[in-house]
């Protein structure tokens, strides 16, 4: 098989995959693997250069087809789907963590190394893959490592500990910066809008409320579109 | 290789498109004059949509947003940072100055803060008030007059509160505080540390028909498609050139020297053009410098001739001398009280609400010059990082800290916009040992000699950023909070930011009278060629607890005005 078509179906894979997995609906499965790398078509602001760096970076495999497929599993046990929600393999998740490999590639090592230490550890206690393994057993596997000592400075915790950390954190980045994931988290904005103050309920949930003398201060939203005109002292006319 | 010569003679030649430029650009295209602008980096409009980042997704970055390729995220409007490819500088063994450049029209106005503080009275005559460093040969009521035009043109919210170092102007309304904004103006009032609303140059207001008003993405280090904040292309140069203006913009050209004749005036400058690497010259009757501090200063260290052998303009030795930036020192906490916030849309303007300007006197304090507090916070739009250590304030709670599963969408929800941060930018005080040089062991791949700098924080700075983190600890107490992370150790300098990091580098070619000990004159005129001009904020004396964009502004202007006038009597 070529590079090119083993990429492609990498990609293929994975989505499929997901689909399967989780039954998930279509709207919800996010533009993964090649329309990441239709992304510098799309124009996000690059300069050429960058675009070039996105395109020599897609243009590479880093992780290997048994590594892709145990992140694929990680990251669904890291964030699995819910009643309203896909997982984060959906999200494409592992399409973002193997685009960060390359652009960053302090993450290679630990990371190929650590999806090595699943297998082993799996294969050492249940003789079986960490993939193939019950989710029982993932469990098990998981447990020792999920829960960090934080009375330990980070970087001195156990390998597997900062790669299940690594993993976890890039999980819920690549998800909650996701489509899917920004419509779960509930957030709202990126949008033309006229801030005229925090909501009034909310105010009183946080136990706070504005003070006469500070909104007087503060723009008047109906007269926005007027033109600003000064006296000689400043005094805002309009 | 030849140098290839243009034949057009511009009556002006300015080098740099940032807020210096784009000002002088402006003022003197609209009095006539034929100008021509030269840019290292490439053309940029903000509402170009190949260009455009503002309202983008986190998910349309592959990175989503990650600061592997520009130092602020893949989404910030600066090309460049403080390494760039190619541009390498140095630093003298010991010293980390670390140097930001943003190589592209309108320069590093396109993804600033937006914070337009104008200086006070004090911040001009400094050595009178606590006997270190210099007053500058100009006072507060030369450049008011600069500074109110500046306000009307450009815009900029805030409120007039007769404060007597942070002087009233002509603002535009501002926006409402934000919920954590709130929390802040109560915690510091506790420890009676006034809060007011902050001064930033977005438009909160129609100010012309050209601009558009401001949408509240909160996107404004990405630059406005709609030119609704202020930016150097959008608000000065582009608006100059649509009035008529006489300009030849000249971008990816990275200006070598300013070359001069026999009599040791300037005829023009010198540059590499980026696109086919061979070098250029350029003839102007005015040479007009705003390529930033440093940058100035290495262009004038580099044109070395018969007549000026120790570079232009550097009889004094004093090229270079004097650099300083704000000092900085940052602080966050968790504010339990901001837990499990329900969702609306609070991006409001990019950056902050509300601020607190220096609210005390040093004369009772043991470190000279003060420090103004920025605050941040809010339930921002996700980005490369978020959900990093989602569930770490569990440990607070007595909660085990980590895990997977379902449970994580909950942690994530509860804790998020829960976290609020402080800046402080200081004042330093200006040392003449702090500096860039040229350093004769290393060219640029243009072939240009780079900057060595040196430069050394002094215990006023150091212990500044102390009494920062002191305000910041008490402030956090009073909003019911909890300070992350450990107060750093005078061991650790407290803290300080390496100087540069806050990208308010000033003073390399400062001003005065007295030609022996200044660069330029009150007029940013050289006082040893009287055709070169520098009107980025290498002319600054000192540099207050202020960020210097505001009087650069009024500065440049105030320059283009003189340079106007001075050519009408044909006294250059």
């Amino acid at each position: 098989m070529d590079r090119r078509k083993s990429i492609k179906s990498i990609i293929l894979g994975g989505v499929a995959g997901g689909l399967a997995l989780n039954g998930c609906k279509p709207e919800n499965v996010e533009p993964t693997g090649e329309n990441i790398a239709l992304a510098a078509e799309n124009h996000f602001g690059r300069t050429p250069e960058e675009k070039e760096l996105i395109e020599k970076l897609n243009a590479e495999q880093f992780l290997h087809p048994h590594e892709l497929a145990t992140l694929n599993v990680l990251v669904a046990l890291i964030l699995p789907a819910n009643e309203s929600y896909g997982s984060a393999l959906d999200a494409g998740v592992p399409d973002f963590i193997e685009f960060m490999t390359k652009d960053y590639p302090k993450f290679q090592t630990p990371i190929r190394g650590g999806l090595m230490w699943l297998d082993h550890k799996s294969n050492t206690d249940f003789s079986v893959e960490f993939i193939a393994a019950t989710p029982e057993q993932q469990k098990i596997v998981l447990d020792a490592i999920a829960y960090p000592d934080v009375e330990v400075p980070e970087n001195e915790r156990p390998l597997e500990v900062q790669f299940f950390s690594l993993i976890r954190n890039l999980t819920l980045t690549g998800y909650y910066t996701s489509k899917m994931g920004i419509k779960d988290l509930g957030y709202v904005g990126n949008s033309p809008n006229v801030w005229d103050g925090v909501p009034e309920d909310i105010l009183k949930q946080h136990g706070m409320a504005y003070e006469e003398e500070w909104l007087a201060k503060c723009v008047d939203q109906s007269k926005r579109n007027t033109k600003a005109a000064w006296d000689e002292k400043g005094n805002l006319l309009t | 290789m030849q140098i290839i010569e243009n034949s057009t003679m511009y009556d002006v030649i300015i080098v740099g498109s940032g807020a210096g430029g784009g000002m002088a650009t402006k003022i003197l295209a609209e009095a006539g004059l034929k100008v021509a602008v030269v840019e290292a980096g490439p053309y940029f409009d903000p509402g170009a949509p190949e260009q455009q980042t503002q309202l983008k997704w986190p998910y349309e970055s592959p990175r989503r947003g990650a600061n592997t390729v520009r130092p602020f995220g893949d989404f910030d409007s600066a090309y460049g940072g403080w390494d760039i490819d190619g541009e390498p500088y140095t630093n003298e063994e010991g010293t980390n100055f670390r140097w930001f450049r943003s190589r592209m029209l309108g320069g590093r106005t396109n993804h600033w803060g937006r914070i337009s503080l104008r200086f006070g009275p004090n911040d001009f005559k400094r050595k009178s008030i606590d006997g270190l460093g210099d007053n500058w040969p100009i006072g507060y009521e030369d450049v008011k007059p600069y500074y109110d035009k500046v306000d009307k043109l450009i815009g900029v919210f805030g409120t007039n509160e007769g404060l007597p170092n942070d002087p009233d102007g002509f603002f535009l309304p501002p926006p409402k505080p934000r919920l954590h904004e709130l929390f802040y103006i109560k915690g510091a009032r506790k420890s009676n540390i006034p809060v007011f609303p902050s001064r930033m140059s977005m438009l909160t207001k129609r100010i012309n028909d050209e601009r558009g008003i401001c949408f509240y993405c909160g996107q404004c280090s990405r630059a406005c498609s709609v030119h609704a904040d202020f930016s150097s292309g959008t608000c000065l140069i582009f608006p100059a050139q649509k009035n008529g203006g006489q300009i030849d913009l000249f971008v990816n050209a990275m200006v070598r020297e300013i070359t001069t004749n026999e009599e040791g005036k300037a005829t023009g400058v010198s540059y590499i053009n980026k696109e086919d690497r061979k070098e250029y010259k350029l003839k102007g009757k005015i040479v007009v410098l705003a390529a930033s501090a440093c940058s100035s200063a290495r262009i004038l260290l580099n044109s070395k001739s018969k007549q000026h052998p120790n570079g232009l303009g550097n009889s004094s030795d004093i090229v270079g001398k004097y650099l300083h930036d704000s000092t900085g020192g940052s602080r966050s906490a968790f504010i339990p009280d901001l837990m499990n916030r329900k969702m609306y849309n609070e991006d409001g303007v990019g950056g902050m609400h509300v601020y607190t300007p220096w609210w005390l006197d040093n004369k009772k304090l043991d470190f000279a010059r003060g420090y103004h507090i920025e605050v941040w916070g809010g339930m921002g739009m996700p980005s490369y990082g978020f959900g990093f250590n989602h569930n770490d304030f569990n440990k607070y709670f007595g909660i085990k800290v980590g895990g997977y599963g379902n449970p994580l969408r909950e942690e994530v929800k509860k804790y998020y916009g829960s976290t609020v941060g402080f800046g402080g930018r200081g004042e330093s005080i200006p040392q003449k040992e702090n500096k860039c040089d040229i350093d004769p062991t290393k060219v640029d791949e243009f072939g240009i000699p780079v900057l060595k700098f040196k430069y050394e924080w002094t215990d006023h700075e150091i212990k500044q950023v102390g009494h920062m983190h002191e305000s910041f600890e008490e402030i956090i107490h009073n909003m019911g909070g909890t300070v992350l992370g450990d107060k750093p150790t005078m061991a650790q300098k407290n803290g300080i930011y390496a100087p540069g990091e806050i990208i308010h580098e000033v003073g390399t070619t400062r001003m005065g009278d007295d030609p022996k000990t200044s660069v330029v004159n009150q007029h940013q005129q050289l006082h040893e060629v009287d055709n070169v001009f520098i009107v980025d904020a290498g002319p600054f004396v000192s540099q207050a607890d202020k960020n210097p964009t505001w009087t650069i502004l009024a500065l440049s202007w105030r320059t283009s005005d003189y340079i106007v006038e001075q050519l009408k009597m044909q006294n250059i």
